[in-house]
């Protein structure tokens, strides 16, 4: 296996097992714990390294799973105890955990081989050089075992708990009168979650993992109401900011995993911007057109108004050079901003201007207003 | 005193200045619920560090803290309009910004150090900070900004306050609450680049939130909590420096925070009124209360259905009450005795004097608030004995004197049992019956 591509299949299973738990913690508003528990299980790795000697995958696993299972405990500790709200408990205890790991490290780090910037923004690209032996045999890079079998766990922990999942992140309560255990799947959540981070920690590093965790599943919320097409977006994304990310990397001489997480975020301002219904385009358009809808009907009243007679006082100031001039200072309006209004009710056939520059309400007019008023009321906003 | 290296004493003072800013704008941090976002900003800042040096290359003060501060605004600016532009919360959109920024921050850093003249400049020491290397006119540059914060701080106290505290009738009042929150945002980006080199990017939030989360515990005011918080972060900061510069191996940083995570693990505990301990000593007096007046009842209840005090009520009646065990009522009973409440005899426990008297003021209170239940609020007489169980222990001697007046002075409860007087003698207590008795037989 060439390096590029050991280093291309790890990154991308990183990035699929974080994409899927990521998006629980994004649904679940729990992102923050993602962050905290992706660095508060340094201790629980470095610990695993003091005491087993060797970077042994299974007591790795072990020390950080434990870790994570304190770190949310912990937590909860402070806000089950109503002395710290969520935010401030999260701040205080990942990084005294954290700190933990630093000084472990700092103090064992002839015995440990275990490089603090490594940790912090990962080296993944020295993942094919780290060979994974089975007595004296080599099968293939450490990390490709590792985060192959997490992405593994982590998939059929998805698919087997996919209902319990759905239902526990959606209606906690519903889940609980069915009997679904909401602290059960919770905390079997937390595990699953420690497992991917541990994984990913050493070969993307901490700060990498929260970007996988959060910004892909961030990502595909935006575009998509289903939690299935969701799970499916969610790994496409964190696949394409993995790829493209390794080749920014090569482009710019630059580390791998920062610009993986560079890319996801590239990734994620796009969609941001142009996704069709929750993207910034989307949603200026509609509140541009809703804009414009009313000020249509608003004009369309008002010279309905007028026809009938409705005395239409003049403003103050100049005498209005015409009709136009008249109605634009009425609603405050822009002249031009009104011409061309009215531009688009006359193409509609909904408005003419009479000889002497007025106004005048068409029969296809009054009726298209007919039909807006009544819409209106029946608009369930009316009543 | 100590004698302190030059280095050691630039490192002391850097993380006390450090500690006291941190400490003093935590506060409104941890007021506004918006403890993470140190974090998020003190990440976000990294590129803007990079770009300050890539543009200027050099490692001056100066072009590091501008890009700082606008490397930070823009990531508080981006969280704001994710948030408000899509459906995206809060806390996601502080994890992709803290990650994202970094993720950009490690590819500057690193396309920084293979440039030709990149390896020197130290860049990477941001991340944990290196406060071995700061040098006095870092530190003059930090204490500028320091008093910066403190004054700024100072100025705009009121209107700091009210931001933490009701920004909404800060609004109503006519103050530029969105740009006070600018300002909140400029004062912290500003601390985290007094940090940057102490405690480094990953750390720094502990340097905020710790200390007022801590000094949160000790106080109601948010003046006191302040310079509590401001003294805790400082003395956190001068031992964090001056233990690591006595043991070998201790990073600067992590040893800070591990200080003033002590500190708030003690403040947790033991603050008066808050304090953990100080609760859970609480419950358990309140427990022991509880099982106590529990048993003086019982023994009442059980000795008025025996006709009489006199003869003592065997353990096995007390253990059928509520179905406690013989070892737990026994030691209930035991702590009676030592208060002289109660007596031992043979197989089972009686009513001193005293204890009478106690007991019956407990058995009145429940009667009277079992009566009250069932003619004020009309709820069914085999309803109330639940309610009354909790209140008998929890009813004040003014409340039950007005109890009894607004019931007009009743005599029987609910069930058609008596409710005992509080003073006289029917019925006479067990231990004059009981030495009536032996008298009358000798």
């Amino acid at each position: 296996m060439s390096p590029a591509v050991a280093v291309l299949v790890v990154g991308s299973c990183v990035a699929a097992s974080c994409a899927l738990i990521g998006c629980f913690l994004v649904l679940r508003q729990m992102a923050l714990l993602g962050d905290a528990i992706s660095h508060a299980v340094l201790p629980g790795i470095a610990l695993a390294f003091l005491l087993s000697g060797s970077r042994d995958p299974f007591s790795m696993v072990l020390g950080a799973g434990l870790l994570g299972v304190v770190t949310v405990f912990l937590v909860e500790l402070g806000t089950r105890t109503r002395r710290l709200q969520e935010d401030a408990s999260i701040g205080v205890v990942f990084p005294a955990l954290f700190s933990i790991g630093v000084i472990l490290i700092a103090r064992y780090a002839g015995q440990v081989d275990l490089d603090l910037e490594c940790v912090l923004y990962g080296e993944i690209a020295y993942a094919p050089y780290d060979l994974f032996y089975w007595g004296e045999r080599a099968l293939g890079p450490r990390a490709l075992w590792i985060n192959g079998v997490i992405l593994v766990l982590v998939g059929a922990f998805v698919t087997l708990f996919y209902k319990e999942l759905k239902l526990t992140t959606f209606d906690a309560g519903l889940a609980a009168a069915l009997g679904f255990a909401p602290v059960l799947v919770h905390y079997l959540l937390m595990g699953m979650l420690s497992i991917t981070v541990v994984g990913a920690f050493e070969s993307v590093g901490a700060i990498l993992v929260v970007a996988m965790l959060v910004v892909p599943p961030a990502t595909a919320y935006l575009l998509t109401e289903r939690l299935g097409l969701m799970l499916g977006l969610s790994v496409a994304f964190g696949l394409a900011a993995a790829w493209l990310g390794y080749a920014v990397a090569g482009w710019l001489d630059a580390s791998i995993a920062g610009a993986m997480a560079m890319v996801s975020g590239l990734l994620f301002a796009v969609v941001f911007v142009a996704a069709p219904r929750h993207g910034l385009l989307a949603k200026l358009l509609r509140q541009r057109r809703l804009g414009r809808g009313m000020a249509e009907q608003l004009l369309l009243l008002h010279v309905a108004g007028e026809d009938a007679g409705d005395g239409v006082p003049v403003p103050a100031g100049d005498a209005p050079a015409d009709h136009l001039e008249l109605v634009a200072r009425r609603f405050a309006w822009p002249r031009r901003r009104l011409e061309a209004i009215a531009r688009r009710l006359r193409q509609r056939g909904w408005l003419e201007q009479s000889a002497d520059g007025r106004l005048v309400l068409t029969a296809d007019g009054a009726s298209a207003l007919d039909r807006s008023g009544q819409a209106t009321l029946r608009h369930p906003l009316a009543e | 005193m100590i004698e302190l290296s030059f280095t050691a004493r630039n490192v002391l003072l850097g993380a006390t200045l450090l500690g006291v800013v941190g400490g003093v704008m935590g506060c409104f941090a941890f007021l506004r619920r918006q403890s993470l976002l140190g974090d998020a900003l003190a990440h976000a800042a990294l590129p803007g560090v990079c770009l300050g040096y890539l543009l200027t290359g050099a490692k001056t003060p100066l072009p590091l803290f501008l890009g700082a501060l606008g490397a930070g605004l823009l990531g508080a600016l981006t969280i704001v309009a994710i948030v408000r532009y899509s459906r995206l919360k809060e806390d996601t959109a502080i994890g992709m910004v803290l990650s994202v920024y970094f993720g950009v921050g490690i590819v500057l850093l690193t396309y920084i150090q293979k440039l030709p003249y990149g390896n020197q400049s130290g860049l990477d020491k941001f991340l944990f900070g290196q406060a071995a290397t700061l040098m006095p006119r870092d530190l003059e540059v930090m204490s500028l900004l320091g008093l910066f914060v403190l004054a700024t701080v100072a100025l705009f106290y009121k209107e700091l306050k009210l931001l933490a505290f009701d920004p909404d009738f800060g609004a109503a009042s006519g103050l530029p609450m969105k740009r006070l929150e600018l300002l909140l945002t400029v004062l912290l980006v500003t601390v985290v680049v007094v940090g940057l080199q102490t405690v480094g990017v990953i750390l720094i939030v502990a340097t905020l939130v710790t200390p007022a989360a801590a000094a949160r515990q000790w106080t109601e005011r948010l003046g006191v909590m302040i310079l509590l918080s401001a003294a805790l972060g400082g003395g956190a900061g001068a031992l964090g420096a001056l233990l690591s510069a006595r043991i070998a191996k201790l990073p600067t940083g992590p040893v800070i925070v591990l200080v003033s995570s002590a500190v708030l693990v003690v403040s947790l505990l033991m603050a008066p009124r808050r304090g953990l301990l100080w609760a859970k000593l609480a419950d358990r007096r309140m427990v022991r209360r509880i099982r106590r007046e529990n048993l003086l009842r019982d023994l009442y209840v059980l000795g008025e259905r025996a006709g009489g005090w006199a003869t003592p009520t065997p353990w096995s009646a007390l253990m059928g009450m509520r179905g406690h065990s013989g070892g737990q009522i026994d030691s209930v009973a035991r702590s009676l005795r030592r208060d002289g409440l109660l007596e031992r005899t043979g197989g089972g426990a009686r009513l001193t004097g005293s204890g009478f008297d106690v007991a019956r003021r407990i058995v009145r209170k429940h009667r009277l608030w079992e009566l009250y239940l069932t003619r004020q609020l009309d709820l069914a007489a085999d309803h109330v004995h639940r309610d009354a169980d909790a209140m008998e222990h929890t009813l004040s001697d003014e409340a039950v004197a007005a109890l009894e007046a607004k019931l007009g002075h009743p005599r029987v409860d609910p069930h058609g049992r008596p409710i005992p007087p509080l003073h006289g003698s029917t019925p006479s207590p067990p231990a004059a019956v009981a030495e009536a008795g032996a008298g009358a037989a000798s």
